[in-house]
């Protein structure tokens, strides 16, 4: 026995590619949509990981300092590297910002997250990891690393707030949850970068603490000076990343630290809830929702292509089952006919997917399992799509081929 | 019935038991009070009200008769394609309908028993011309070299196997009409069906057909039935039946076939 699906296809076979080519950018914008989610996990997944902590210390009662703002005292590290299990501990700042060369307009901003860390420690935890050119930060100032997503090259000068950095060395794939790039400065840098106000504001706040009689009192010399200091340091971090001794239970860790200095506490598992379950929470069902519009899409396409091919042919159809044809073979060339619409769909989504996918601005991931569920769903669509044109054909009457 | 054909058009009489069993041993298609009535209550029609047929193997009879008569009535219930309300009707050497189909595979019964010719070629476009003739014994179960060799014979019969592995758009009417006979031919079905065969052809391809169709009965013993109003050919028929309102009438034809 030939393929009728088979012969029909190469018969029309330009219909088919054709068909199969809209089918398939729509099963192409379905991957990348999954790829976009799965992407987006995995940036939450590889800051967690390049960020070289067990448990991140942050401010009582906050999901900092990615998902919600934290901050402490920027000595609150030394208290906790005294804390049983603690092998490490290091101060951090994070402040999503605009980033730019120094020679550069506004326009060409970069969007990166700057993180402040401590300088010439590398191998602690929140440093950047692996090198892909230059070094890391040995001076306290006006050093940078940047991820090389930032376009950033060494010997750059880039602007951050009112300094300006050099950059000295690049690193690859360190992102923030929401896939910006990472910039690396001294931590004192950072620190006045995200909590120092401008010069008016410090004039201003000057002004209103000498106005204040009870900070400004005539008989009590160096009184004001003492709290104008005490106003203008900038004693704050974001969290304290903390490496716990190997072997070491991560919430036995974090209990004491909880308990004792008065600090939220989050360790890795909790950590990637509040990335993957919180703060990615909104975008999955916004990305869910649309996955669930196109695979309705595609199945009405589907559906109404096989049905409309199968409706011309009508009148093999009755002389096929005039001469003898069983139901089970026509309908079966029905069903050949959609899956390998969807099997021409899928391959072109998929190439289409995996060529437009480093175009993306922010990371896609394809990954095998999403393609392989996906070509079931295709399959299943098409097997589905294909009933009503199964269903219109068996009613054919073979007398129609006769006619009156 | 009107005087002036009462003479030409005699009534045919029933056969005894005895002369059916020797017809139906050798083949060929009986039909005895066949009846069809289509719908029930005040909206019955009584498409065909008293059907009597006797083609033998190797025969090949017209059936004329106006448009609303029955023809087509008539070839669907011997094609097995819808249910008659009474009667009997033997193919070949079965009895398969008396008062109920005496058949419970009437696909099978159609792949096998019964070759269909249409008024329209009606080819599968998406097939070649071999396979379009192949398909058949392929659907019958024949593996797809031995089908094909089949077919090639035939086409070869029919001289259109030039075209052999040419897609029916590209054959003329003619050559369309000749590969549709050459697929109701393949499964050498003792009983061949065509309804208006000739309709789309000129006169010349038109008595083509029908010489190919007559070379076919002999060769393959088949009885072949051909529905027709077409002028050119009714004077090739040695044998013509006439149905009017559902009855049937058998007059002997002035052809002489094609012997
Ligand atoms: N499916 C049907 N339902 C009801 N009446 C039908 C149907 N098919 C045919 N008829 C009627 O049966 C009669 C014979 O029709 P038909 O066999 O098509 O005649 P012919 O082929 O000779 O023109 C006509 O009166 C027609 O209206
Ligand atoms: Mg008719």
């Amino acid at each position: 026995m030939i393929s009728l699906a088979g012969r029909d296809i190469l018969h029309a076979w330009g219909k088919f590619i054709f068909t199969g080519m809209g089918l398939g950018l729509l099963i192409g914008v379905t991957l990348s949509m999954a790829g976009i989610y799965r992407g987006m996990v995995d940036d939450a997944e590889v800051l967690l990981d390049n960020s070289g902590a067990d448990l991140w210390v942050v401010q009582q009662g906050t999901l900092g300092p990615y998902a919600e703002s934290s901050s402490l005292y920027d000595d609150s590290y030394r208290g906790i590297l005294g804390m049983a299990g603690v092998a490490d501990a290091a101060n951090i700042t994070y402040l999503t910002m605009q980033v730019r060369r120094s020679n550069e307009t506004a326009s060409a901003d970069v969007r990166a997250m700057v993180v402040g860390i401590t300088p010439d420690a590398p191998g602690h935890p929140g440093q950047p990891g692996f090198l892909v050119a230059g070094r890391h930060i040995t001076r306290s100032h006006y050093e940078a690393v940047a991820d090389i997503a930032t376009g950033f090259a060494l010997g750059d000068r880039i602007r951050i707030r009112r300094n300006e950095y050099d950059v000295v060395g690049l690193t690859r794939r360190m992102v923030s949850s929401g896939g910006d790039p990472m910039i690396f400065i001294p931590l004192k840098d950072a620190q006045e970068a995200q909590f120092l106000k401008d010069n008016d504001a410090i004039l201003r706040q000057r002004a209103r603490t000498a106005q204040n009689r009870e900070l400004n009192r005539p008989g009590v010399p160096g009184l004001l000076d003492a709290v104008i200091t005490s106003q203008s340091t900038n004693p704050y971090v974001n969290a304290v990343l903390v490496q716990i001794e190997p072997g070491a239970n991560p919430d036995a860790v974090a209990e004491p630290i909880r308990r004792w200095k008065r600090l939220g506490v989050h360790t890795k598992a909790g950590m990637r809830e509040i990335l993957v379950a919180k703060l990615i929470a909104t975008s999955a069902r916004q990305i869910a929702m649309f996955l669930v519009i196109l695979a309705v899409v595609s199945a009405a396409i589907v559906a109404f292509i096989i049905y409309t091919l199968t409706m011309g042919k009508i009148r093999e159809i009755a002389v096929l089952k005039l001469i003898g044809t069983r139901n089970r073979t026509i309908a079966a060339m029905i069903l050949q006919q959609a899956v390998g619409l969807g099997l021409i769909g899928f391959v072109v989504g998929k190439i289409a997917a995996t060529f437009w996918a480093p175009v993306f601005p922010k990371y896609v991931l394809l990954e095998p399992g999403d393609a392989m569920r996906g070509f079931v769903i295709v399959v299943v669509i098409c097997v589905l799509a294909s009933l009503v044109a199964i269903r219109a054909a068996l009613k054919v009457d073979p007398a129609e081929a006769i006619g009156g | 019935m009107d005087s002036d054909s009462g003479d030409k058009w005699s009534r045919k009489a029933p056969i005894t038991d005895q002369r059916m069993d020797l017809k139906q041993s050798l083949g060929g298609i009986h039909i005895e009070g066949l009846k069809k009535r289509y719908g029930q209550g005040d909206t019955a029609v009584d498409a065909l009200k008293d059907v009597h047929m006797s083609v033998g193997p190797g025969e090949v009879v017209g059936l004329v008769g106006p448009s609303g008569s029955g023809k087509s009535t008539l070839l669907k219930c011997l094609g097995a394609i819808i249910e008659p309300s009474a009667g009997r009707m033997t193919l070949g050497r079965d009895l398969i309908y008396d008062g109920g189909w005496r058949i419970s595979d009437l696909r099978a019964l159609r792949r096998d028993k019964i070759g269909f010719v249409f008024q329209a070629p009606y080819l599968i476009p998406f097939l070649d011309v071999t396979d379009n003739v192949a398909l058949l014994p392929m659907l019958a179960g024949k593996p797809n070299s031995a089908a094909r060799e089949q077919a090639m014979a035939l086409l070869q019969a029919l001289d259109v196997a030039h075209r052999a592995k040419a897609m029916p758009s590209q054959l003329s009417g003619g050559e369309q009409q000749r590969v549709a006979i050459a697929r109701g031919l393949v499964n050498r079905p003792p009983v061949i069906l065509a309804d208006e065969p000739t309709a789309p052809l000129d006169s010349e391809r038109a008595l083509a057909v029908i010489r190919i169709l007559n070379q076919m009965a002999r060769q393959f013993d088949t009885a072949i039935i051909v529905v027709t109003h077409d002028e050119k050919i009714i004077p090739t028929f040695k044998r013509i039946y006439h149905i009017r309102d559902g009855v049937t009438y058998e007059e002997a034809g002035e052809g002489r076939g094609f012997d």
